[in-house]
C-alpha cells in the first residue's frame, strides 16, 4: 500500500499559483488518475519520484518512508526505486534500445544485466530492435522500450504519464496486456495517468479524477465517469460552460482538434432576439487534441473566469479562438458579473463590475470572447 | 616557427584548462536556481568586453612580485610568474574563459531536462547522469567550447603583449611575431606566419562546423 499525503504550491508562467493539496492510498494493480490538463497529475508524480520537493507531505510504501517534511525526511529519486515513464518518454537518444534499457541495472553484474534485459526486451516484443538508437524506431516501439527500462528495474511503485498517447487502440490494448501480464508477479502498486477513455475501459479497476490539485472523485471508473456524474464533476470542479460539440478534424502536429458546438448545456431563453441575430452555423472552437476521431461527439467545459470578452474583434492575439456574439444578459452577483453571452452556443463568462463600466456593456451589445484554446477542457 | 609552436601549444594548454575548470563552472552556472547568479555570469563574461589591455594590466599588476599571485607563485616555486609561459597561461585562460563557458552552458541548457530526470529515476546518482547523459549530449557544444577557446587564444595579442612581453620561445607568440616582423619592415616573413595562421584557423574551424552538424544529425534533441 502507498500511502501519500503531498501539499505543494507551483507558481506557473501567470505567476498564478496552483496548490497541489492530496491524501490517496493506492494498493498494489493499476489506478487511474484522471483530470484535465493542469489538474496536477503530473506534479503528483513529480513528487512522487522526488523530482520535485513538496512543501509539506509524507510518502510511504508500507513502512518504509520516502518523504517526510516533518521530520526532515527526502530521499532523492536515485534512491527511492520508484519507476517514472515520463508522456515524453525520455529514452536517451544518444544509446541504442539496449543500452536504454540496461541503464538502470549499472549495480548488477554484466550477466546478470544482461539476462534481465534479454528477458524484458522479449517480454514486450523490442527484442529485435535491440541495436537501434530511439530515433530508428517507431512510436509505438518507443512506448514499450520506455516501459522495459523501467520495468526491468524491479521498482516498488511505476508511475505512468499518459504512456501510450498517440497510439491506435488495438496496440494499447496490447501493451496494456503486456503490463498486465508484468504486474501479475510483481503486484506492485500502478499510478496510470490518462485522459483517454479506451485506456481507462482497457485498464479500469480504480480511478482517481482530479481537478485543481485536487482528488474530485474517487471510485470505479464506471462510479467516476458515468454520464451525470460526469457533469457534475465538471461543474464541480467550476466549469460553468460545459458545451456539446462534434470533432471536425484533428491537427495532430499542432495538437489541436476543432470542434463544432452542437448546443449549449445550460439552456437559457433569448427574448425577442430569434431572426436578428441567424446563428445558422454554430461555431467552432479550437481545443487541445483529445483521444477522439473527427465525427465524435465530446464535451467541452471552460470556466466562466477563462473566457475574455472584447468590444471590438480583437486581433494579433494568440489566443485561437474568437466568437463573435451578443450579449444576451447581464447579471449581477455581488462582485462578480455573470453575462451571458450568444455566440449561437450560449456561453457564461465572470466579470468584473468595473470592466462593465468601461466597457459599457449592455444587453444586446455585440461582444467577441476570446477563449484560450488551453481553457478549453475536454471532459470525455 | 618557433612562435607558431609556442602559439599552438599555449592553446592547447589553454583549452585543457578550460575544459577541466569550465565544466563544472559551465554545469553549475545551467542548473544553479540561485537569484544570485547573474554576478557570476558577469564575471565570467567580462572578458568579453573589457579591452584586453585592461585584463593584460590587471593580470600584468596581479602577478608582479607585489601581486598576491605573484608573491604565491614566488612561495611555492622560487621564481617570478610575469613574464613567463605560467604566467601568460594564466591570463590566456582567464582572457578566453567566457568563450568556453558560455558554449558548455547553452549546450547544458540545451538537453532536455527530462533525460535528466530519466537517469535519476533510474538509479544514476548526479555525477553519473552528468557523465553518461549530460556530457554525451552535450559534445558538439564541448567542441565548440575546445575549438573557440583554442582559436581564440591563438589569436590573441594585447594580454600577451601586457603580462607575457616578447621572450622568443617563452612568451613570443606568433600574432606578437608578426607584429614584430611588420614593425621591422620584414614584410614578406610577416605575411608567411600570418597564412600559416588564417589557413590553420580555417582549417580546424571548418572541421568544427562539420563535425557540429554531422553530430547534431546524429544526435537529435529529441
Amino acid at each position: 500500500m502507498l500511502t501519500l499525503q503531498l501539499q505543494k504550491e507551483r507558481r506557473n508562467a501567470e505567476s498564478s499559483s496552483f496548490l497541489l493539496d492530496v491524501s490517496l492510498e493506492f494498493p498494489s494493480g493499476i489506478t487511474i488518475l484522471f483530470g484535465p490538463s493542469g489538474a496536477g497529475k503530473s506534479t503528483l508524480l513529480d513528487c512522487l519520484a522526488g523530482l520535485l520537493r513538496p512543501d509539506h507531505g509524507r510518502i510511504a510504501l508500507n513502512d518504509e518512508v520516502f518523504l517526510d517534511t516533518a521530520c526532515g525526511i527526502n530521499l532523492p529519486p536515485q534512491d527511492r526505486r520508484f519507476a517514472y515513464v515520463f508522456q515524453s518518454l525520455a529514452l536517451f537518444p544518444h544509446m541504442s534500445v539496449q543500452e536504454n534499457v540496461s541503464y538502470g541495472l549499472a549495480h548488477l553484474a554484466e550477466t546478470e544485466r544482461r539476462r534481465r534485459v534479454g528477458e524484458i526486451l522479449s517480454a514486450f516484443r523490442v527484442e529485435a530492435l535491440a541495436h537501434r538508437r530511439p530515433a530508428e524506431i517507431s512510436g509505438g516501439e518507443k512506448q514499450r522500450v520506455a516501459l522495459a527500462r523501467s520495468l526491468v528495474t524491479r521498482p516498488r511503485v511505476l508511475l505512468l504519464d499518459e504512456p501510450l498517447t498517440g497510439l491506435d487502440a488495438e496496440l494499447k490494448a496490447s501493451i496494456i496486456d503486456d503490463l498486465r501480464a508484468w504486474n501479475i508477479t510483481q503486484e506492485i502498486p500502478i499510478l496510470y495517468v490518462t485522459h483517454s477513455r479506451e485506456e481507462v475501459d482497457a485498464l479500469g479497476e480504480r480511478m482517481i479524477a482530479m481537478d485543481h490539485g485536487r482528488v474530485v472523485s474517487a471510485g470505479t471508473p464506471r462510479e467516476v465517469l458515468d454520464a451525470p456524474r460526469r457533469k457534475k464533476l465538471a461543474q464541480a470542479a467550476g466549469f460553468e460552460n460545459l458545451l456539446s460539440g462534434a470533432v471536425l478534424d484533428l491537427r495532430e502536429a499542432d495538437g489541436v482538434m476543432r470542434v463544432r458546438l452542437a448546443e449549449t448545456a445550460c439552456e437559457i431563453d433569448r427574448p425577442g432576439k430569434a431572426g436578428i441575430f441567424d446563428f445558422a452555423v454554430m461555431p467552432t472552437i479550437e481545443v487541445p487534441l483529445g483521444y477522439a476521431a473527427a465525427g465524435d461527439r465530446v464535451r467541452v467545459a471552460i470556466r466562466a473566469g477563462d473566457i475574455l470578452l472584447a468590444t471590438e474583434r480583437p486581433n494579433r492575439l494568440s489566443a485561437r479562438n474568437i466568437l463573435e456574439g451578443h450579449i444576451a444578459s447581464l447579471e449581477r452577483r455581488g462582485t462578480l458579473v455573470i453575462a451571458r453571452v450568444d455566440c449561437g452556443a450560449v456561453f457564461t463568462v465572470h466579470i468584473t463590475p468595473g470592466a462593465v463600466r468601461a466597457l459599457e456593456l449592455a444587453a444586446d451589445m455585440p461582444v467577441w470572447l476570446v477563449l484560450k484554446t488551453h481553457s478549453c477542457h475536454l471532459v470525455d | 616557427m618557433d612562435a607558431l609552436l609556442l602559439s599552438f601549444k599555449l592553446a592547447a594548454c589553454v583549452s585543457a584548462i578550460l575544459m577541466i575548470v569550465g565544466m563544472p563552472v559551465a554545469y553549475w552556472l545551467a542548473s544553479s536556481q540561485w537569484r544570485g547568479k547573474f554576478l557570476l555570469e558577469s564575471l565570467v563574461a567580462l572578458p568579453l568586453v573589457l579591452p584586453p589591455t585592461v585584463l593584460g594590466f590587471y593580470a600584468l599588476v596581479a602577478m608582479g612580485p607585489h601581486g598576491p599571485l605573484g608573491k604565491l607563485w614566488q612561495a611555492f616555486f622560487g621564481h617570478g610568474l610575469a613574464f613567463t609561459f605560467a604566467g601568460l597561461l594564466i591570463a590566456s585562460v582567464a582572457y578566453s574563459f567566457p568563450f568556453a563557458v558560455q558554449p558548455l552552458i547553452a549546450s547544458f541548457e540545451a538537453v532536455d531536462r527530462r533525460l535528466l530526470d530519466a537517469s535519476a529515476v533510474l538509479g544514476a546518482g548526479k555525477w553519473r547522469t552528468f557523465w553518461r547523459v549530460m556530457l554525451p549530449l552535450s559534445l558538439p557544444g564541448v567542441l565548440t567550447a575546445i575549438v573557440l577557446s583554442f582559436a581564440h587564444t591563438l589569436g590573441e595579442f594585447g594580454v600577451v603583449l601586457m603580462v607575457g612581453g616578447n621572450l622568443q620561445g617563452v612568451t613570443r607568440t606568433v600574432s606578437i611575431d608578426i607584429y614584430d616582423r611588420v614593425q621591422s619592415l620584414e614584410y614578406s616573413q610577416a605575411n608567411h606566419m600570418a597564412l600559416v595562421l588564417l589557413a590553420i584557423s580555417f582549417f580546424v574551424l571548418s572541421v568544427v562546423y562539420f563535425v557540429n552538424r554531422r553530430a547534431w544529425s546524429l544526435w537529435p534533441a529529441k
